[in-house]
């Protein structure tokens, strides 16, 4: 009996092993349909025809009307393929379904578009970037470099940004931080037109924030410094990190706060001592994002540190290159060593950004296992 | 904090902008399309127009690319692949612009001209679509400029339509689903009429972005102060662009101009974002 018993216990976690993708796994119950749909033989034949029938004509309308590029065909086989499709299905099954299986055709290639977009873009970015991509780009600047001439590099560059994203972040990461548990923790009377202003600036275009600066400080007598491109990205920042750190302090339990405050603790222990250690893998993620963000902004440094080409250590005299402004003032010249100079620089920009990206999303996985969150 | 930034920006903006409004009246700068340093004559309606044609075609690229992709993350993906997408979209979020530029005027343009000569030789029935002549040129159009900052507000739109189109009960999705309708059922009956609001707040949201893009503008679309109705071909240009392109060689009363034309920018932008934020708000309160 008991043997008896064993053996379908066991039958049944073999058969639960063997079989695990028949069934949903809580994940998924949770927040997916649970009807799947997949490809039968018939959808199988269906795409196959579709597709024979769309090649062939789009190839022979290629021929009759002496086409010559290859992307107008591959766009006319695309709208036939889905059309026929359609009708495919159609004629098998009911308008419904053939409607249905259409525009899953259509949202997944969208998708494989965007994707592909954004491929194209980096590997264009890459073949075009490493050309001149050597240890000596970064530690030259552009001073003694012209479009004639070989060398120079990103030098001044590298080193004007870090200086001025790095003033921004550190008047920025206090004053967001400070907001975001004025909203979130103390919910003040003024909250509501605070949070009302955060929206506000977020909106705020980027050349307008340069403009602001350029018009209070620099035009004021002060001249182009990178402190003023500093102030600017600070603008951009701002609204951007309170809301990541809003966003983050949300997600904190409410049981956390409660269990600090029955203990005993005044708000202010509660929050520094409790809430922003638990958020802190969290709010150190708004942050990079908020750094990422600005490091790639060209606009409103363009009128407050206004580039150079020689290596300028001092934020607070004189302009200063960065990066996105070496790339602006490099790809616009009218030459192609210059250009070339230009596509390294965004190599190097962009893969400053991609790293800060990554960097953002480890820590918030880990922060989110922390949490004991799936998602 | 914010509260005086914000007030610090207008009052400043309004302020420096004083000298060129008062030379050429208010009126004035913002219904004629000149912009003359020398004379003294500064007037913002064609780079108005211009911001409107350019933020028009990149909604048009972008509102159905980018609610097909919240679709697919939320409805069609497998959960695995969804959550690379939407880090691949979130990556294009953090592209610098300027890369987005210079990819344009590089790279996608030579693909685009063509796409341009076809729509010009077979919609010429839209009058947007024609050219001035045959020969004129295709590049640095408009319509090449909309479409990569088309690109670049599709993230945007994506994340915030995705994430009202989130909040649908699961219930009513499945009870479509259990009355046996397909997914595309499904979704054009309850999800779309649900999250109707909110996506108009995404598209709202991007159009603002789309008002205040620069630099991928500047250096893609060949400056020019009058509107050009021809988005087909070379010629445009946006508020945003004049003040990124003219503010180094600016005389002190064209810096006056070109704060004004900053001070419109805001001003436009900020009623855009403010109703799209009260009508993302309004569709997730409900």
């Amino acid at each position: 009996m008991s043997g008896r018993d064993h053996s379908v216990v066991e039958d049944e976690n073999t058969f639960l092993v063997k079989h695990a993708d028949l069934f949903l796994t809580e994940d998924e119950m949770l927040d997916r349909p649970a009807r799947r749909r997949s490809l039968n033989g018939r959808d199988l034949v269906d795409v196959s025809l579709a597709t024979i029938a769309a090649g062939t004509t789009a190839i022979v309308l290629r021929l009759t009307l002496d086409w010559n590029g290859l992307m107008s065909t591959v766009v006319w086989w695309y709208l036939l393929f889905v059309a026929l499709y359609f009708v495919l299905v159609r004629d098998r099954t009911s308008s419904e379904v053939a409607v249905d299986k259409a525009v899953t055709i259509v949202v997944w290639s969208l998708a494989a578009l965007i994707a592909g977009v954004l491929g194209w873009m980096i590997v264009y970015l890459t073949a075009k970037g490493l050309k001149l991509l050597r240890p000596g780009f970064l530690t030259s600047d552009m001073r003694s470099t012209g479009p004639l001439t070989t060398g120079g590099g990103v030098k001044a560059a590298i080193i004007g940004s870090f200086e001025q994203v790095g003033m921004a972040t550190a008047f920025v990461v206090p004053v967001a931080v400070l907001t975001a548990v004025y909203l979130n923790e103390i919910k003040g009377r003024l909250s509501p037109f605070i949070r009302f202003i955060v929206n506000a600036l977020s909106g705020l275009p980027s050349i307008v924030a340069g403009l602001v600066i350029f018009a209070a400080w620099v035009n004021n007598g002060h001249g182009f410094s990178g402190a003023a491109g500093a102030a600017a990205l600070a603008v951009l920042m701002l609204p951007i990190v309170t809301r990541t750190s809003e966003e983050i302090l949300r997600t904190i339990p409410d049981s956390l706060r409660e269990a600090s405050l029955a203990l005993g603790a005044p708000q202010w222990r509660v929050v520094l001592r409790v809430v922003l250690p638990t958020a802190q893998a969290g709010l150190l993620t708004g942050v990079i994002l908020g750094i990422a963000r600005a490091v790639g902004e060209t606009a409103p440094v363009l009128l407050t540190a206004l580039g150079s080409d020689a290596t300028n250590w001092n934020p607070f005299h004189g302009p200063q290159a960065s990066l996105p402004l070496f790339v602006w003032q490099l790809i616009r010249e009218p030459n192609l060593r210059q250009n070339d100079r230009a596509w390294t620089g965004a190599l190097v920009l962009v893969f400053l950004v991609i790293a800060l990206f990554a960097l953002a999303r480890l820590l918030l996985a880990r922060s989110q296992r922390k949490l004991g969150r799936s998602r | 904090m914010s509260l005086l930034l914000v007030g610090l920006t207008l009052m400043f903006l309004a302020n420096k902008a004083r000298p060129a409004l008062s030379k050429t009246g208010s009126w004035y700068f913002l219904t004629k399309s000149v912009w003359n340093p020398a004379l003294e004559h500064f007037g913002v309606f064609g780079l108005l127009m211009g911001t409107g044609i350019i933020a028009t075609i990149a909604l048009s690229v972008a509102v159905p690319t980018a609610l097909a992709m919240a679709l697919f993350i939320n409805e069609y993906a497998p959960r695995r692949l969804s959550r690379y997408v939407t880090t691949v979209i979130d990556l294009l979020a953090a592209l610098p612009s300027v890369l987005f530029g210079m990819w344009g005027l590089f790279a996608l343009q030579g693909k685009l001209v063509p796409v341009a000569r076809w729509i010009t030789h077979n919609l010429a029935i839209v009058p947007f679509f024609r050219i001035q002549a045959s020969n004129t040129s295709l590049a640095q159009s408009s319509f090449i400029g909309g479409v990569v900052v088309g690109i670049m507000i599709l993230p945007i739109i994506t994340s915030v339509s995705r994430d009202v189109m989130s909040q649908v009960p699961r219930e009513q999705c499945e009870g479509a689903l259990a009355l046996g309708g397909t997914r595309w059922g499904m979704i054009r009956s309850v999800i779309l009429p649900f999250g109707r609001s909110g996506i108009v707040g995404a598209v709202l949201l991007g159009f603002g972005r789309a008002l205040g893009e620069t630099i991928a503008i500047a250096l893609i679309i060949a400056l020019r102060f009058k509107a050009n109705s021809h988005w087909l071909s070379a010629g445009g240009g946006s508020i945003a662009s004049l003040i990124a392109t003219r503010f180094t060689e600016a005389s002190p009363l064209e810096l006056s101009a070109l704060v004004a034309a900053g001070l419109a920018l805001f001003l436009l932008t900020l009623a855009v974002n403010l109703a799209a934020q009260w009508v993302v708000k309004r569709g997730v309160a409900r």
